[in-house]
C-alpha cells in the first residue's frame, strides 16, 4: 500500500498533541523541576538559593526521614505479601461458586475496592471506636484490653495494613480470577481422574500455572504500597502524626507544614529513585519468571 | 472413586462453599455497619451492645448533611472534576493510542518508551512541583487546578494502543481505498469498535478520579471547593463528634461510586483486568 508520508506525519502530531502538551506541563516539567528544586534551599513557593548536595546529606541524621524510610519499609512489609495470599485464597473460593451466588460473594468482597478512602476512613475508625466500635465487641470476646487502636503507635501500622489489604484486596482477587480462568479445566479433569487431592491438585497445578498472575500482583502491590499516605494522613489526625510517618507523608509534612519546598523535594527524589530501582527489578524477576518452562 | 470417597470430597466441597460464602458477609459486613449506624438516632448509636437493625429507623442525619452542610456545593465539584478527567483522559489518550497504533511518523518510538517509562514514576512524589506549578498558573481552588494534575494514566493510552494494535489492517485498507480522510477512519471506522473498551476506561477513570485523595486535598484550601472525598474528612466541626452524622456523609460520598460498580459491574471488572495487561 503507497503512503503519505508527509500526510501521515501530520495527522500524527494533531492527534497527539493535546496528550504531549499535556504529558510535557504536568508530567515532564514538574519531574525535571523537582530535581532542581531539590539542589536549593527554598520554600514552598518562591526563590531559593543553590545548596548542592545538602538537602540530601541530611537526610541520615533526619531522624523523621529515618522514622518515614522504616516505616515504609514497615508498612510494605505488612501489607504486600499478606494482601497477596488473602486475595489469592478468596478467589479459589469464588472461582469454585457459580452464576448468581458468584456474582454476589465477589461483589461483596470487591466493593471496599470501589469506596473512596474517606470513606474506608469514616468506616474503619467507627468499627473500630475505642468506646462504640463494634470490632471492640471482638477484643472483649477475645479478652484483649480495649485499646484506642489509632492512637497507639505499636497498633497503628499493623491495623493500617489490616484496613489496607480489606480496602485493596478486590482489585488482586479479579486479577487472580482471571487468571484461575484462563487455567484449561481439562488439566483439573485428568487430576481428578488420577484421584489427586484437593491439595496436590493445588500445589502441583494451580500454584504453578498461577505463579505469573502472582508475580504482576506481587509487584501493582509492591508499587503502590510505597506510595502510601492517604490512609496513614487520615487515621493520623488526632493521633501521633511524627510515629507514623511514611514517605509521602514525610514530603507533605516537609513542604506544606514545614513550608522547606527544597527538602521536600529531595525525599520526592529518593522516593522516586527507590520506586524506579524496584520497578526495574520487578520487571527483570518477571521476564526471568516467564522464561521458566 | 468410591462413593465413600465421593461423598467425603462433596462434603468438603460445600464445608469450603459455606465458608467463602461466611467470609463474604464478614467481609462486607463494616460497610453494612456503617449505613446502618447512620440510620440510627445518636443516642441509640452508642449503646453498649450490638443492634444490627436500628430500633428507630431516621434519615434525619441525611436531612442534616444535605440541607446544613455543604455536601452539595462538594458533590457539584466532585462531579464536574471527575467527568473533566475523564473526558480528558480517555479522549488524549484514544487519539494517542491510535496515531501510535496506526500511524508511521517521526519520534514515535522514543514517545512509546516515554509513555512506558512514566508507568514507574510515582505522581505521589510530584506534589510539591504540581502545587508550585498551579500556584504561579493561579489554578489553586479551581475546577481545572484539581483536574489537571490527575491526567497522568498512561494505562489508558496503552489500553487503546493494544485494542488498535487488534484490529485487523483490512478494516484501514478498505477506507484508505475509498479515499477517506485519517480523521473520519479514527471516528467512523476505530471508534464504533470500540465503545465496549471506551465505556469500561471510562467508568473506571470516573471513579478513580471521584476517590482521589492526596491532590484535591492539596489543590484545595477553601471549603466550597472541596470535593467530596475530601470534604467529608476536613470539615469536622460541621457534623462534630456526632458519630452517625460523619457516617452519613461518607455514605452519601460513596454512594455515587458504588452505584456505578454495581450498575457496571462487568465493564469495571473488565477495564481493571485490561489495566493490569491480562486480557479480561
Amino acid at each position: 500500500m503507497i503512503r503519505n508520508t508527509r500526510k501521515e506525519t501530520l495527522v500524527a502530531f494533531v492527534l497527539i498533541a493535546p496528550f504531549v502538551a499535556i504529558y510535557g506541563l504536568i508530567f515532564i516539567y514538574p519531574t525535571i523541576d523537582m530535581f532542581i528544586l531539590s539542589f536549593q534551599d527554598a520554600p514552598l513557593i518562591g526563590e531559593g538559593t543553590w545548596v548542592g548536595w545538602e538537602n540530601y546529606t541530611r537526610l541520615p541524621r533526619d531522624r523523621r526521614f529515618d522514622t518515614a524510610f522504616w516505616n515504609t519499609a514497615y508498612f510494605v512489609a505488612l501489607s504486600v505479601v499478606p494482601g497477596t495470599l488473602v486475595a489469592l485464597f478468596i478467589a479459589l473460593g469464588i472461582s469454585r461458586l457459580s452464576g448468581r451466588l458468584q456474582a454476589l460473594v465477589l461483589a461483596l468482597f470487591f466493593l471496599p475496592y470501589i469506596l473512596p478512602v474517606s470513606v474506608v476512613y469514616r468506616i474503619w475508625d467507627w468499627t473500630l471506636n475505642f468506646q462504640f466500635g463494634i470490632g471492640m465487641h471482638l477484643f472483649d470476646w477475645m479478652g484483649i484490653d480495649r485499646v484506642p487502636i489509632f492512637k497507639m503507635t505499636g497498633w497503628f501500622m499493623p491495623a493500617v495494613a489490616f484496613v489496607t489489604v480489606w480496602w485493596t484486596a478486590g482489585f488482586s482477587i479479579l486479577l487472580f480470577l482471571a487468571g484461575l480462568r484462563a487455567i484449561p479445566q481439562e488439566i483439573y479433569e485428568a487430576s481428578s481422574l488420577d484421584n489427586a487431592s484437593r491439595w496436590t491438585t493445588f500445589t502441583k497445578i494451580t500454584w504453578p500455572l498461577l505463579w505469573p498472575v502472582t508475580a504482576l500482583v506481587l509487584t501493582i502491590q509492591l508499587i503502590l504500597q510505597l506510595k502510601i499516605f492517604d490512609q496513614v494522613y487520615l487515621f493520623s489526625v488526632g493521633g501521633r502524626p511524627n510515629d507514623n510517618l511514611v514517605m509521602v507523608y514525610y514530603i507533605f509534612q516537609r513542604a506544606f507544614v514545614n513550608n522547606d519546598g527544597g527538602r521536600a523535594a529531595a525525599i520526592a527524589v529518593v522516593l522516586f529513585v527507590i520506586v524506579i530501582i524496584v520497578s526495574v527489578l520487578n520487571f527483570q524477576l518477571m521476564r526471568f519468571a516467564e522464561r521458566r518452562p | 472413586m468410591t462413593p465413600e470417597t465421593a461423598r467425603r470430597v462433596n462434603l468438603a466441597g460445600a464445608a469450603i462453599t459455606t465458608f467463602t460464602v461466611f467470609c463474604a458477609i464478614v467481609w462486607a459486613f463494616p460497610i453494612y455497619w456503617g449505613i446502618v449506624s447512620s440510620l440510627k438516632p445518636e443516642d441509640e448509636v452508642v449503646r453498649p451492645y450490638i443492634e444490627l437493625w436500628p430500633d428507630t429507623l431516621t434519615f434525619q442525619h441525611y436531612w442534616f448533611a444535605l440541607t446544613q452542610t455543604q455536601i452539595g456545593t462538594w458533590y457539584i465539584n466532585s462531579i464536574a472534576t471527575a467527568v473533566g478527567v475523564t473526558i480528558l483522559t480517555v479522549s488524549t489518550s484514544m487519539f494517542a493510542g491510535y496515531a501510535i497504533s496506526q500511524l508511521r511518523f517521526p519520534f514515535r518510538k522514543p514517545l512509546y518508551w516515554l509513555i512506558l517509562a512514566s508507568f514507574m514514576v510515582p505522581t505521589q512524589v510530584l506534589i510539591v512541583n504540581h502545587f508550585v506549578l498551579m500556584a504561579n498558573m493561579g489554578l489553586l481552588n479551581t475546577w481545572a487546578g484539581i483536574i489537571l494534575p490527575q491526567l497522568i494514566h498512561p494505562v489508558v493510552i496503552i489500553v487503546y494502543k493494544q485494542f488498535f494494535d487488534q484490529v485487523p489492517k483490512d478494516f484501514r485498507e478498505a477506507a484508505v481505498m475509498d479515499n477517506a480522510s485519517e480523521f473520519s477512519i479514527l471516528l467512523k471506522v476505530y471508534m464504533p469498535m470500540n465503545w465496549g473498551v471506551t465505556t469500561a476506561l471510562s467508568i473506571v477513570t470516573f471513579i478513580w478520579s471521584w476517590n482521589a485523595f492526596l491532590w484535591p486535598f492539596l489543590a484545595v484550601t477553601k471549603t466550597e471547593m472541596m470535593t467530596i472525598t475530601v470534604g467529608i474528612t476536613q470539615v469536622n466541626d460541621a457534623f462534630g463528634v456526632y458519630y452517625a452524622r460523619q457516617l452519613s456523609a461518607a455514605v452519601l460520598a460513596g454512594f455515587p461510586v458504588a452505584l456505578a460498580y454495581l450498575l457496571f459491574q462487568r465493564r469495571v471488572t473488565q477495564a481493571i483486568t485490561l489495566s493490569a495487561g491480562i486480557k479480561g
